[in-house]
């Protein structure tokens, strides 16, 4: 039989030497009585004390979770934590996967017991009151606390962390941490008559509990679950706990009850008024879209365009992605739809397809800044995956309901050249359905207007798998961009 | 006016915001000496809980309840005849260190109502976060409530203090906005909330880049937002899909929902009756589903029914309505579908997961993993239990899952 005694409650490491001893030397956890210097003995309990075996050569290894579930389990309060810590030590020996195994009786009640601790931790960061002692500068910060575990060593420095600036002391029936602005220290424990027992803001902390507090949802229960009562003795607030409950049913007839004021009608200074930005009750902007659904300036469609309803689309998506460029470009590009991106920052082509889109411009020799780029469809179109919104193809009905803003655009900005990047943009432009690859790359005419070319979207350029396939579609694509340089050109000449 | 009245006032009128989380920020503490606080990395800490069971974490205050809006559910609506207050901002500022050196709080949740303009509103709420982390340089936590059409240059600020950003959605229906908030526009919430995202995900970016110089940061916990439940007749169909929308296209880190509660001094035009506290809990549970479990929003209401269940949790409901997926083998099941069966946490599905590597688990092994029995037996397979098939296909299993009704007593 061998009798290992401890330092302190929390000895870890008088624990852990004895128990590296021991284990490898084989001894049984039934052979060895765990005690801590100063408790009281057992009945039944007088072994006297043993000397550590020798450690033999070797090593011994013990994975990192079981370490660091020791270290926490050993604070907790249950007095066979140290022979529980020995027996899952022991048996690691045989079984190194054991603290894996969550259903095994030892491993699931260190478990416990770590996680007892952890949450006694938890509490004391939380339901520390400091009162202060002096004032200002001079102040110091003293608490008293009553934790359920051998916690205090271990949840101090969280208040060193965060209290840097300020002398504070924790006082505790067991031990009393100190801060001095540069190191923690502890001393004995003390009682309850050493600490403090008022401060100044007390009254506006309890002024500002009662008034969060709202009375319509009364939910002791849950309030119990987290703040359990033998926590209540040492915070302030929770003398309040039953007067609020026994105000409640009175508090909450009387609002349910009371009949309606006449509403107060607020007068506003004149300087005041002036300053408010007046918005606009949504039946007024309609009746405005309604009057001024003829107007083909470019302003003025895109607020059009913001409260747009045609299709479903405007539900789900932010905003109304509107045609952006000069009013009167020369060239006019069309995609298919705003992105993800365009969606949350309201301009066309800022996405990755838009920074294909730049560079590719940029090598045709076209300057972005004096096209008019926009698209077929208006509001983004997805479907939610979690935290990602996957970009869907919009279907012909929706295509149709937004080209009314495609053709006011165009005849608002009466570009020269229009050219459609996609199947989609192609649709809508073409005023049918029109395969990219057979009609890509030339300049067509379209019955009254101006001259059209089709050629693939930047996004497709994006989605090529292969490095060479997309190094050589998007040398096509910069061809493609370059005829239209040329036709633009051309047809600005003829003008 | 004094300043005790004062907080009362402004604490009351800032007590049906329901978030309150002050978790999720980067960390930060005070050992150079050179300041107050520290945030904790992982989990926020509650200081205090009030009688409705909602955690006090932040000193949560309007700066005032003057407001230009007349928002039909609000209490601090233009034409409510409660009594109004307006803090300065230092007084904000010295009510937050003064508490935060007790440990009363981890910080501040300053809100607003709108006075003169947004821009103007803004400023004044970005001034005490301003004076708080530069002139008292203090390191706590900071919620900031961002004002929808205040002006980016404001908002970058807002983001460069505050920890977190919120914009409340208020009503899950664009339709109800327009009739109990005439003057708030939700698209214009949306669009504030697409830009704050565009914010985030540019500072995530540059912080990838390690060649360039740190990136002024820019609310390291994300941005939140709040919907009100009960105060129009969006069902619960409605309101989660509407929280998936939200949460893809803005990547909110919470949704909270609010039981739309009565208030006091309430217009007429509004349900008054004590708040739907089960329904809200119901949403917390469905909206864990959708974060946690892998559920897609729109399974996990019934389209024909589109509320939730009040008696039965989302989640055993969703079984019930899926038997045929049942009963599931604990030991060979995957991670997805483990974490489909009734009664069963994350956690506990993780427990399993590492268990079965090294052994079977038995019947008597469910107690050590936290499984809530009633619940999850009827759904599961071990190798020393198997639900009667009866039971799973027969009608009585729903009833037999339901709470017992309760004979109703005094509270003595």
């Amino acid at each position: 039989m061998h009798v290992v005694t401890l330092d302190s409650d929390t000895d870890f490491d008088g624990w852990r030497t004895a128990a590296r001893a021991l284990v490898m030397n084989d001894v049984r956890p039934a052979d060895v009585t765990w005690r801590v210097k100063g408790a009281a003995p057992d009945l039944f309990d007088d072994a006297a004390e043993t000397q550590l075996p020798e450690v033999p050569k070797g090593t011994f290894s013990v994975p990192a979770s079981f370490m660091e579930l020791a270290e926490s389990a050993i604070l907790h309060r249950d007095p066979n934590r140290f022979a529980l810590l020995y027996r899952l030590l022991w048996r690691l020996k045989a079984n190194h996967d054991l603290m894996e195994i969550a259903t095994d009786p030892d491993v699931a009640q260190a478990n416990a017991l770590a996680r007892g601790v952890r949450r006694d931790v938890h509490k004391m960061h939380a339901f520390v009151r400091f009162r202060e002692i002096g004032r200002e500068r001079e102040a110091r910060y003293v608490a008293w606390f009553e934790p359920e575990h051998h916690v205090v060593e271990c949840a101090a420095p969280f208040f060193a962390r965060r209290f840097a600036d300020m002398p504070w002391s924790i006082l505790t029936p067991e031990i009393c941490a100190h801060w001095d602005g540069s190191h923690v220290s502890f001393t004995p424990g003390v009682s309850k008559a050493e600490a403090p027992s008022e401060d100044r803001l007390e009254e506006v902390w309890l002024r500002y509990y009662a008034s969060i507090f709202n009375p319509a949802r009364l939910k002791v229960k849950a309030m119990e679950k987290e703040m359990p009562k033998k926590y209540w003795q040492n915070l302030p607030e929770a003398k309040l706990i039953q007067p609020l409950i026994a105000a409640t049913a009175r508090r909450t007839t009387d609002m349910i009850a009371e009949p309606g004021t006449e509403p107060h009608k607020p007068q506003k200074r004149v300087e005041d008024a002036a300053m408010t930005r007046k918005p606009k009750a949504r039946g007024e902007a309609d009746a405005e879209t309604s009057r001024e659904l003829d107007t083909t300036d470019l302003e003025s469609l895109r607020e059009q365009a913001a409260a747009c309803r045609a299709c479903p689309l405007w539900k789900d998506a932010t905003q109304t992605v509107f045609g952006e460029g000069p009013e009167h470009a020369p060239l006019m590009l069309v995609g298919e739809q705003p992105g993800d991106k365009e969606d949350l920052a309201g301009h066309p082509f800022v996405g990755p397809a838009g920074q294909m889109l730049d560079r590719a411009l940029a090598e045709a020799g076209i300057d972005r800044s004096k096209v008019y780029v926009t698209n077929a469809v208006k509001h983004f179109k997805f479907v939610p995956r979690g935290k990602i919104r996957l970009h869907q193809k919009p279907n012909t009905p929706e295509i149709k309901a937004c080209r009314q803003w495609y053709e006011r655009e165009l005849a608002a900005v009466r570009p020269a050249l229009v050219v459609a990047l996609g199947a989609t943009a192609a649709q809508s432009v073409l005023g049918k359905i029109t395969p990219v690859n057979r009609s890509r790359g030339h300049v067509i005419d379209l019955p009254d207007g101006p001259k059209a070319m089709v050629t693939v979207h930047p996004s497709y350029l994006l989605r090529l798998p292969d490095a060479d396939a997309k190094a050589r579609e998007y040398e096509r694509f910069v061809e493609d961009l370059k005829v239209a340089a040329r036709a633009m050109k051309h047809a600005a000449h003829a003008a | 006016m004094e300043l005790l009245r004062k907080l009362e006032i402004l604490a009351d009128a800032a007590k049906y915001d329901a978030s309150c989380a002050s978790s999720g920020t980067e960390m930060r503490d005070s050992r150079d000496g050179k300041g107050l606080g520290s945030t904790a990395p992982g989990m926020g800490i509650c200081h205090s809980y009030a009688p409705d069971g909602r955690c006090i974490s932040l000193l949560k205050i309007l700066l005032t309840n003057a407001c230009n809006y007349d928002c039909l559910y609000c209490v601090n609506r233009a034409s409510s005849n409660v009594a109004r207050a307006r803090f300065t901002v230092d007084e904000v500022v010295k009510l937050t260190i003064d508490f935060y050196r007790r440990n009363y709080i981890e910080g501040l949740f300053l809100s607003s109502g709108i006075i003169r303009s947004p821009d103007y509103t803004m400023e004044q709420v970005v001034s005490v976060a301003r004076k708080l982390r530069e002139e008292h340089r203090f390191r706590g936590y900071i919620h900031l409530k961002t004002i929808p059409e205040a002006d980016e240059a404001l908002i970058a600020e807002a983001g460069r203090y505050a920890d977190r950003l919120s914009i409340n959605i208020e009503t899950p229906l664009e339709a109800s906005l327009t009739k109990l908030a005439p003057e708030k526009d939700q698209r214009a919430i949306r669009r504030t909330m697409g830009r704050l995202r565009l914010k985030l995900d540019e500072t995530a970016e540059a912080k990838k880049t390690a060649r360039r110089a740190r990136p002024p940061r820019f609310a390291p916990a994300g941005q939140s937002t709040q919907m009100i439940v009960g105060a129009d007749d969006a069902n619960d169909r409605t309101i989660l899909s509407t929280s998936a929308n939200l949460y893809g296209a803005y990547k909110l880190r919470r949704v909270y929902y609010s039981a739309f509660s009565p208030i006091p001094d309430a217009s007429r035009a509004l349900p008054l009756q004590a708040p739907p506290l089960v329904r809200e809990h119901r949403l917390y549970q469905a909206d864990w589903l959708m974060r946690f479990y892998g559920f897609d929003a729109d399974e996990i209401v019934e389209e024909s029914e589109g509320m939730l269940p009040l008696d039965i949790d989302p989640k055993l409901a969703w079984a019930l309505r899926h038997r045929d997926r049942f009963p599931l083998d604990i030991n060979t099941a995957s991670r997805e579908e483990l974490l489909r069966v009734p009664g069963f946490g994350t956690r506990t599905v993780e427990r399993i997961l590492s268990t079965r590597r090294t052994t079977t688990i038995r019947f008597a092994d469910l107690a050590q993993l936290n499984v809530i029995r009633n619940k999850a037996l009827p759904f599961i397979v071990l190798s020393d239990h198997r639900p009667q098939p009866s039971l799973l296909d027969g009608a009585g299993l729903a009833a037999r899952l339901r709470p017992k009704p309760q004979q109703l007593g005094f509270g003595f």
